[in-house]
């Protein structure tokens, strides 16, 4: 059943997340942040959607559909009220400069298809070439998470990371079993409703949601 | 009582912690705790005993519980090795049990019910470790046995002396627990059984072997407290209520050496002659160690602690002989110094659990526990001292008590030396067997000391105000410390007078571990005549020496009251002619091992103040503190404070950093997998 245009479409998507990625990676604004990674959850959820349609794997339409419900419109809409009754609208610092962050980020994504090439040789599924950009992405949100400052970045860049292992299932061997899906998706959930309690917490705390002020916890 | 043996020491396990479970019964005043527990507990010791007795002579049994993780049940077997250990456990804890009723009586009671369900649990998972079969339960009982221990040691939690002693407790059962944990670990050659019978089955490279060996060597040899390890002995002894240092040193110190027959005989199989030196070496320098030490305290039950030590060191010189000949392809010879080893674990927990419970009596009723602070002691408590006076007989190896059987059959077992090729190990054992004399003679003077300075004299005057309970002046024991005690004592009379058939008890446990057992000669022993190898080499008569004694003393009693002047005078105690004597003027502990303390002086550390001559409120002080502490125990912990200090530095405190480490871990893992 494998077209090659179904094929070259999935390859288009990926390279769409590749590029949303990195984007992230530079962005400076939290509202576009969240954008973005609402885009990248419909790139996710259309890639997995001709997955399903051109292999026939049913449990893959669930796991659209999961996606599109979670991630472009559950978690952004969260993430925007958070950032409404947080007041945290404006520009977020980075401990790296924007330029230093892609180079390095760059340097990583040419590792991850280094790393994925003897792994998509052995594979034989229809998406395999993407198996590359799933790891990339994966390794680019995780970047992101340690050059922000703030927390809410952070926890873009967590879910990010997940996106990125979404792919890289569909990607490897068609997603894994639904079950599994349905605990990663509400663990996902969960996940962003308890940061969002916490953040209220630490603003009580630290009247500011620097992670710096965090500092003050260690043990001397 | 009918069944198997097994099915009924499973069922005084559950008896056990059935007492632990309703000890927390609520009602007014812990009814269940103060009144039903102990007495139940003990019988319960009892029926336990009875059963490992007839598994000493039953075939193997074994079991599989249907408990335990899944795919993972637990397995237990029943041989004589473990018949002979439970007998152990059951009729020593039985006395104690018995004894710690009337001890705990002036408990609170939310502390009584607290001790009745450790206490419990502790004796239960004793119970366990010596019927596991896999190594799976054996660490589950192993550890349960250490924590309901740690527990009762730090009854008195408040005090912070006890809860560092309890630490250190903890810290030392947990490295020889990880110890044995690598031991099974390597025994069973990665296959993924962990029953025992597999490990018995799993061949090992001599390399292998000797690494498991060392590694059951050290775990148990923590737990049994030989030297450098045996510092939470003193420790642990003296802070626990006293039935739990009696149980402790009386029967918890010998799982660890259940443990090490049950490992180095049976699983790893192929006793070396190599090991059995290191074995001996480190078990003469923990006798002559623990005895010396025990020498120079003053606290009783410190001093009781460090015999612990003494006589541990003198159950490894049993075993290491024991291997040296295996080791040899002498196995009867081998078999005697196992049989005597085992003897003496026997003997020990018996007349150790005896004098703890003495200990502890002075303790409970008179608040001394300094020896300096005693005396006279005599007078108040007969019952106490009594009882303490078999206990003291018997450690000091005084024929016909049974301390003397077990050190004669270590001789014994030495003086088989000759049968060995091998020219500078036969030269050896006899230099081991010395060090065991020297032991034993050391061990005597101590208890001469003991008893001479707790019981006979003059009352002293304590230097602090004690803290009695008001019940307790001027009493002695109650009934059920009594007959605990009067039990354990019975005990030692026994092992003492009829060994020949504990002998050929231990003999079939021989045959099973070694193949074959003591020879033939040795096999006519009767309950007269103890013979450990044949007639012609040596045989013992317990029986005849209490005659003889008893003939003698009657004879010289008789001569001295109908024929000579018949008189009774009755002086102060000591008082070599004097008019006039105070307490102060006797012979004090400290000063009573000043002798041994001048010869042996380079082993101790001593903190000594003499005051000057022109000082007008002299006070003379001595502290002597073990040399191990310094030369090992705290460089290791300055070791790893220094360590820990460092691995601090990776603690930052930012998210970032954090993020930082478990990134490069993904990364230089990716590249590892690669």
């Amino acid at each position: 059943m494998a077209t090659p245009f179904s094929s070259q479409l999935v390859n288009l998507l990926a390279a769409f997340l590749l590029l949303l990625a990195f984007a992230m990676l530079a962005q400076r604004r939290v509202l576009t942040l969240i954008k973005m990674f609402a885009w990248q959850g419909a790139a996710l959820a259309a890639s997995t959607l001709i997955v399903a349609y051109s292999t026939g794997q049913h449990h893959l339409y669930f796991s659209a559909a999961l996606t599109l419900v979670l991630k472009v419109a559950l978690i952004p809409w969260a993430l925007h009220r958070l950032i409404d009754r947080l007041n945290v609208r404006w520009d977020v610092e980075t401990l790296l400069n924007i330029p230093t962050t892609m180079l390095v980020g760059i340097g990583l994504a040419i590792f991850a298809f280094a790393l994925a090439t003897p792994i998509a040789q052995m594979a034989g599924t229809l998406t395999r070439s993407t198996l590359g950009i799933a790891l990339a992405s994966v390794l680019l949100a995780f970047l992101m998470m340690i050059v922000r400052r703030k927390a809410v970045p952070q926890v873009i860049g967590f879910l990010a990371m997940e996106n990125g292992l979404f792919f890289a299932a569909t990607s490897a061997t068609y997603g894994m079993p639904l079950v599994v899906e349905l605990g990663v998706a509400l663990d996902v959930l969960v996940g962003t409703f308890i940061f969002g309690i916490f953040f209220f917490h630490i603003r009580e705390q630290f009247d500011s949601l620097d992670i710096r002020h965090m500092e003050k916890l260690r043990e001397d | 009582m009918s069944g198997s043996p097994l099915t009924g020491s499973l069922f005084a396990l559950v008896a056990w912690l059935a007492i632990a479970a309703l000890s927390l019964l609520p009602g007014r005043d812990a009814w269940f705790a103060r009144r039903l527990a102990f007495p139940l507990g003990a019988l319960t010791g009892l029926v336990l005993a009875a059963f490992g007795l007839q598994a000493a002579w039953a075939p193997v049994e074994q079991m599989t519980l249907p408990l335990g993780l899944p795919d993972l049940p637990f397995h237990l077997r029943l041989d004589g090795l473990a018949g002979f250990f439970l007998t152990l456990l059951g009729a020593v804890s039985a006395g104690v049990t018995l004894y710690a009723n009337g001890y705990f009586r002036d408990e609170t009671p939310n502390r009584l019910t607290l001790i009745a369900l450790q206490y419990h649990i502790f004796l239960a998972s004793m119970a366990l470790v010596i019927l596991a079969d896999d190594a799976y339960l054996f660490m589950v009982a192993w550890e349960t046995m250490a924590l309901s221990s740690y527990f009762l040691v730090t009854t008195d939690h408040r005090l912070p002396a006890i809860r560092s002693a309890g630490f250190l407790y903890l810290l030392i059962a947990h490295l020889g627990a990880i110890a044995i944990l690598l031991c099974f670990g390597v025994m069973h050659g990665g296959l993924g059984d962990y029953t025992f019978s597999a490990l018995r089955a799993a061949e090992l490279s001599p390399f292998w072997a000797t690494a498991a060996f060392l590694l059951a060597f050290f775990g148990f040899g923590a737990k049994a407290g030989m030297i450098p390890l045996h510092a939470w002995l003193p420790e642990a002894h003296p802070a626990a209520p006293t039935p739990v240092s009696a149980l402790m040193s009386g029967v918890m110190l010998k799982t660890a050496i259940y443990g090490m027959v049950r490992v180095i005989y049976d699983l790893i199989g192929g006793v070396r002659w190599e090991w059995g030196l290191l074995v001996l070496t480190v078990g003469a320098g923990t006798t002559l160690f623990g005895v010396l030490y025990a020498l120079m305290q003053h606290d009783l039950k410190r001093l009781l602690a460090y015999h612990s030590v003494e006589n541990i060191g003198i159950i490894l010189l049993g075993l290491g002989m024991s291997m040296v000949f295996v080791g040899f392809g002498q196995t009867a010879a081998g078999a005697l110094g196992l049989i005597a080893a085992l003897y003496h674990t026997l003997n020990h927990a018996v007349f150790k659990a005896l004098l703890f419970l003495g200990a502890g009596s002075i303790l409970h009723l008179r608040g001394l526990r300094d020896l300096n602070d005693m005396g006279g002691l005599i007078r108040t408590m007969p019952n106490t001292a009594f009882y303490f006076l078999i206990g003291a007989l018997a450690i000091s190896a005084l024929p016909p008590l049974n301390g003397f059987v077990s050190e004669w059959l270590t001789f014994q077992s030495a003086l088989q030396a000759p049968l060995l090729e091998h020219g500078v190990v036969r030269s050896l054992l006899p230099l081991f067997a010395a060090t065991l004399a020297l032991a034993g003679a050391l061990t005597a003077m101590c208890f001469v000391k003991v008893y001479g300075i707790a019981f006979l004299g003059q009352v002293r005057a304590p230097r602090r105000p004690a803290q009695v309970p008001a019940a307790g002046v001027g009493q002695d024991c109650g009934g059920a410390e009594r007959i605990g005690m009067a039990w354990l004592a019975a005990g030692c009379f026994v092992l003492g007078l009829f060994p020949a058939s504990f002998l050929l008890m231990l003999n079939r446990i021989c045959v099973a571990l070694l193949g074959r057992g003591l020879p033939e000669g040795a096999l006519e022993s009767s309950w007269l005549w103890l013979v450990p190898t044949s007639a012609a080499q040596a045989s013992y008569s317990p029986v005849i020496f209490l005659a003889v004694i008893v003939a003698v003393t009657g004879l010289t009693f008789l001569l001295v009251r109908r024929f000579y002047h018949g008189r009774v005078r009755y002086a102060p105690p000591w008082d070599c002619g004097y008019p006039e004597q105070t307490a102060r003027m006797q012979d004090t502990a400290d000063a009573f091992g000043q002798p041994i303390r001048h010869v042996f002086g380079p082993l101790y550390l001593m903190k000594r103040h003499v005051p000057a001559p022109d000082d007008p409120a002299p006070r003379y002080s001595l502290k002597i503190e073990d040399r191990h502490w310094y030369l090992l125990y705290l460089p290791v912990a300055r070791l790893a404070e220094y360590v820990s200090a460092k691995i601090g530095l990776l603690q930052r405190g930012r998210i970032s950093i954090y993020l930082l480490y478990s990134f490069l871990t993904l990364i230089a893992l990716l590249v590892f997998v690669r």
